[in-house]
């Protein structure tokens, strides 16, 4: 649905993305993640057009991003952006409304499809009760949903999320990528940053692990959330293990003193000294293989 | 259908106080006069086309002998014929009536402008001359008075019918001057918004320099000069109207097509592409089309301030940030405006340039508003 196709992109003479290529298949819900100022921000803007590659292409649907009209391409992505300022205070409808810009010409008048696919955008985002309060007194959560619901009043097959959980509560995140997660299963394909990497994994069916303006790793959650590529993306040391609620990878990014608990365990097995000796770390009882814990002993920076 | 309701009440609400506001400016005057004989001293000037009238003849022409021709004759009728005082229907019709149609129109678009310059740089500060154009017409206007001889020698501008070389000069320099801003602040086809507003105050810091010097230059015309600079609707003709109102009135007809682009450029500009809008060419359009009406009023009006500042903010407290809505009721609220401070400027032992009265009026007015009804935002 979506390819790019070596992607590179300059931003005030810094080379941001460089030879990026990446494949969205139609149905599936894909997350960027990647570390501060990896580009994956940019990579959704050339996506939605916004940026237009220096070399490189994107197509969506088979048409290339960069010779689509505005009014075309918001026909086919739309996109939630990360922070929308509302400067203003129009009601929440009428921000939804402002979704169907690309379904209406400049003298129509909104039709009943236009107000249809409004009050289904304002019902599936959960934000219907809201409609007639003014956008400025919702809530950061209540705003992303708002967001969200213009971008489903759009009716495009393709949705693009820049960092939707970024400002919401734990409960707010869980429920913003499980609503995208079942608007991919009803068939649109959505396109994710996604700094939360376990969330990432918990709810993409792919993720894209970008750093430094190239895609390290593509590939579904288990295979890309791996020790060494997140250490060359983050420039950190990490533990992923498998989540014991959901059973989808967790990953752990170490400070430089932490070894990972099942490590020193182990380790403490091997020269027979447990950890009662010290009594810094009380042990389950079930050893390594139920412990996802990390040792946060101060002098355990051993590597 | 509800929003519908709701423009037709405001418009129709405003339109209303237009007519008594305007009614009430012409009545009054050294020689007062009774609303009454002012209506009827309109009513009188009206004509209207009320019939053709086909002649024909035989027209000699050299060589091919009599040629019938058909031709066909408009013919007007005054179809009111009320009993006013011959003075009065002067005083009415030729002295005050142009002066207060002048300030209805000027108000008109300078408050159109400003609401759309508003929401354009998403700016409360923003007026409609933020790009230059007000001092790109005083630089003209103010050459024109000090240096008549100069102005004169450039051909073109006697060639204009209706209006002065000032205000032709004025117009010329106005819009010269938001197009040089403008292309200033444009790189590979962009013009980001806060560049345009730091080219603006840039060249209106340099074009203020300029005005400043002619004034230096300036002997016996400096008060002409400052007059012109302050904003004045004294020297008002109908033949200024019959320029300025279908300017205006286009201008306002293309903002008002452009004011659901208006509202989704509020979101930013990427929001604004994304939801399918072509930013760059709505802003030129909107850019030009504002800075064209605020040309036409300020080549007419001089640099009349706070209008197009106040009157969009005024608006926006009452009907919302909907430019739909906020436009034409913005539009109509600076002709009334601009019509009632105009009377207010002339009512005095000696006669004010409006201007000082917009500003000594709407400023605390203004003040007033921000401390009582939190005017932070757009």
């Amino acid at each position: 649905m979506i390819h790019g196709d070596g992607v590179s992109v300059s931003l005030g003479g810094e080379r941001v993305l460089d030879d990026v290529s990446f494949d969205v298949a139609a149905g599936t819900l894909v997350g960027v993640c990647g570390p501060n100022g990896a580009g994956k921000t940019t990579l959704l803007r050339t996506v939605n057009g916004i940026l237009t590659p220096d070399s490189g292409s994107v197509t969506v649907d088979g048409e290339d991003v960069a010779s689509l009209s505005a009014r075309a391409l918001a026909r086919r992505v739309a996109t939630v952006p990360q922070d929308t300022s509302f400067a203003f205070d129009f009601p929440v409808r009428e921000v939804v409304a402002m979704g169907r810009t690309a379904h209406r010409g400049r003298f129509e008048r909104a039709t009943t499809a236009d107000r249809d696919a409004v009050d289904a955008a304002l019902e599936r985002a959960q934000v219907d009760t809201l409609a007639d309060r003014s956008v400025g007194a919702v809530s950061g959560g209540e705003r992303q949903r708002v967001l969200l619901a213009r971008a489903l009043a759009q009716q495009t097959p393709v949705l693009l999320l820049d960092e939707p959980t970024a400002s919401l509560d734990i409960n707010h995140q869980v429920r913003t990528l499980s609503l995208v997660r079942s608007l991919v299963d009803e068939g649109k394909t959505a396109l994710a940053a996604i700094h939360d990497l376990d969330l990432a994994a918990r709810f993409c069916d792919a993720l894209l692990v970008v750093a430094g303006g190239r895609v390290l790793a593509a590939g579904p959650p288990e295979e890309v959330l791996d020790e060494p590529v997140l250490e060359r993306a983050f420039g950190t040391r990490t533990a992923v293990r498998s989540n014991p609620v959901t059973g989808t990878p967790t990953v752990t990014a170490l400070a430089d003193h932490e070894t990972p608990l099942e490590d020193v365990v182990a380790e403490r097995r091997s020269t027979d000294t447990t950890g009662e000796a010290d009594g810094t770390v009380g042990l389950p009882d079930g050893g390594p293989e139920d412990s996802r814990r990390v040792d946060a002993r101060p002098d355990g920076g051993d590597e | 259908m509800q929003s519908w309701r709701r423009l037709g009440l405001w418009c129709g609400g405003l339109a209303a106080a237009l007519v008594a506001v305007s009614l009430g400016s012409v009545a009054y005057g050294t020689v007062d006069l009774s609303p009454v004989v002012v209506a009827k001293a309109m009513l009188n000037a009206v004509s209207v086309p009320a019939g053709l009238s086909v002649t024909g003849g035989a027209l000699g022409v050299p060589l091919v002998g009599q040629v019938p021709w058909l031709g066909v004759d408009l013919q007007y009728v005054r179809p009111f014929g009320f009993a006013v005082p011959a003075s009065a229907q002067t005083i009415v019709v030729q002295l005050r009536a142009p002066r207060v149609a002048l300030a209805a129109v000027v108000g008109f678009a300078l408050a159109s402008a400003g609401t759309v310059m508003q929401g354009f740089f998403r700016n409360p500060m923003a007026d409609p001359s933020i790009v230059g154009v007000s001092t790109g017409a005083a630089v003209g206007a103010v050459t024109t008075i000090v240096f008549p001889g100069f102005v004169a020698a450039i051909p073109l501008l006697g060639l204009v019918p209706l209006v002065g070389p000032l205000q032709v000069f004025a117009f010329a320099s106005a819009l010269v001057t938001a197009f040089t801003v403008y292309l200033v602040a444009t790189d590979g086809g962009r013009t980001p918004v806060a560049t345009l507003l730091l080219a603006g105050v840039a060249i209106q810091t340099l074009l203020g320099a300029v005005v400043s010097y002619l004034l230096l230059q300036a002997d016996e015309s400096v008060g002409q000069a400052l007059y012109w600079l302050m904003g004045h609707l004294s020297a008002a003709s109908w033949n200024d109207v019959v320029v300025t109102l279908p300017l205006a009135l286009v201008g306002f007809v293309v903002l008002a097509v452009y004011s659901r682009d208006l509202n989704v450029l509020l979101m930013g500009e990427e929001d604004a592409h994304a939801l399918g809008i072509e930013v760059e060419r709505t802003k030129r359009v909107l850019l030009a089309v504002s800075s064209l009406v605020t040309a036409a009023a300020v080549a007419v009006a001089g640099v009349v301030g706070f209008v197009g500042l106040v009157v969009p903010h005024v608006m926006r407290l009452l009907v919302g940030p909907d430019h739909r809505l906020l436009l034409p009721t913005s539009a109509l609220a600076g002709s009334v405006f601009l019509v009632a401070t105009d009377a207010v400027a002339r009512s005095g032992p000696a006669e004010l340039p409006v201007g000082i009265v917009t500003a000594a009026l709407g400023a605390p007015f203004f003040l007033y508003l921000l401390r009582s009804r939190e005017v932070r935002t757009l």
